[in-house]
């Protein structure tokens, strides 16, 4: 059986990657899905707590956080397509409105 | 035979990641991401979460990464031009910010690695679409049904959101 310090390692290398992701890529849809990349290494590590525990819990708080992030792409891509009509980039170094 | 599936896995999800982030073409780092969310299910069958597993692929592989793909599409935007074509010190700096958080995340982890708990005898017949039904339709029912109000607040703002002409946005 797989360690449980295995499966939480891989889940945090997978949200550095994310991380990074996030940090260094400048087109906005990438980094939305360098953002779900890190929810899913959270939900990774959600779910290995749950089954070594034997607690439904941490599932079922996968299955919210899953349906959180389905609203949550909704409304980000939608933000993204209506800043792409008023701006036409989706470059993150482009988009400086509320920069003071 | 676990610990192959386990390491031929999360070797998959690791390589995939990085090729998402390090793709120059958009469409291309959403499919390697595809890649990704499909090892993560198998990963989850390792764990006995087959419900998960099933909503992994069909939700997050099939809905939501559609949904990024048509984005993508609908927005054509070339590829990034200048990623790793020169060196460029956020580059360094992020991936220094990565290692520090990383090394956060298993020093913490490290602390409580002696009093972390073994496999539960429970484990097999959790995370089963009876199991997950059972207590989701009982216990949880109320934040199931939140999650509903949720979602369809979503798509009415989604569509709020994104259905304005440029130009003629009211600015009341």
């Amino acid at each position: 059986m797989i360690s449980i310090e295995w499966l939480i390692s891989l889940s945090a290398v997978l949200f550095t990657i994310g991380l990074i992701g996030v940090l260094i890529r400048r087109n906005a849809v990438v980094v939305f899905m360098c953002i779900e990349l890190m929810l899913n290494a959270v939900n990774l590590s959600l779910v290995a707590f749950s089954a070594y525990h034997g607690d439904i819990a941490g599932q079922i708080l996968v299955f919210f956080s899953l349906s959180v992030a389905a609203a949550e792409a909704v409304v980000g891509l939608a933000i993204i397509i209506a800043i792409f009509r008023n701006n036409l980039s989706v470059d993150i170094g482009d988009i400086n409105l509320l920069r003071f | 035979m676990e610990i192959y599936a386990f390491i031929v896995l999360s070797v998959l999800a690791i390589g995939s990641a990085l090729g998402m982030i390090l793709n120059k073409n958009t469409v291309n780092s959403a499919l390697f991401l595809v890649l990704h969310l499909i090892s993560l299910a198998g990963i989850y069958l390792l764990l006995k979460a087959q419900f998960l597993a099933i909503v992994q692929i069909i939700v997050y592989a099939g809905a939501i990464m559609v949904l990024f793909l048509f984005v993508i599409m609908l927005l054509n935007v070339a590829d990034e031009p200048s990623l790793f074509d020169r060196f460029r010190v956020g580059y360094f700096l992020a991936f220094l910010l990565g290692v520090a958080v990383l090394g956060q995340i298993v020093y913490s982890v490290a602390g409580v690695a002696g009093i972390l708990p073994q496999i539960s005898p429970e484990m097999e017949r959790i995370g089963t679409v009876e199991a997950v039904g059972d207590v989701l339709f009982t216990e949880y029912l109320m934040p199931f049904e939140m999650t509903a109000i949720l979602l369809t607040a979503a798509v009415v703002g989604a569509l709020m959101v994104a259905q304005f002409k440029s130009g003629k946005v009211s600015r009341a």
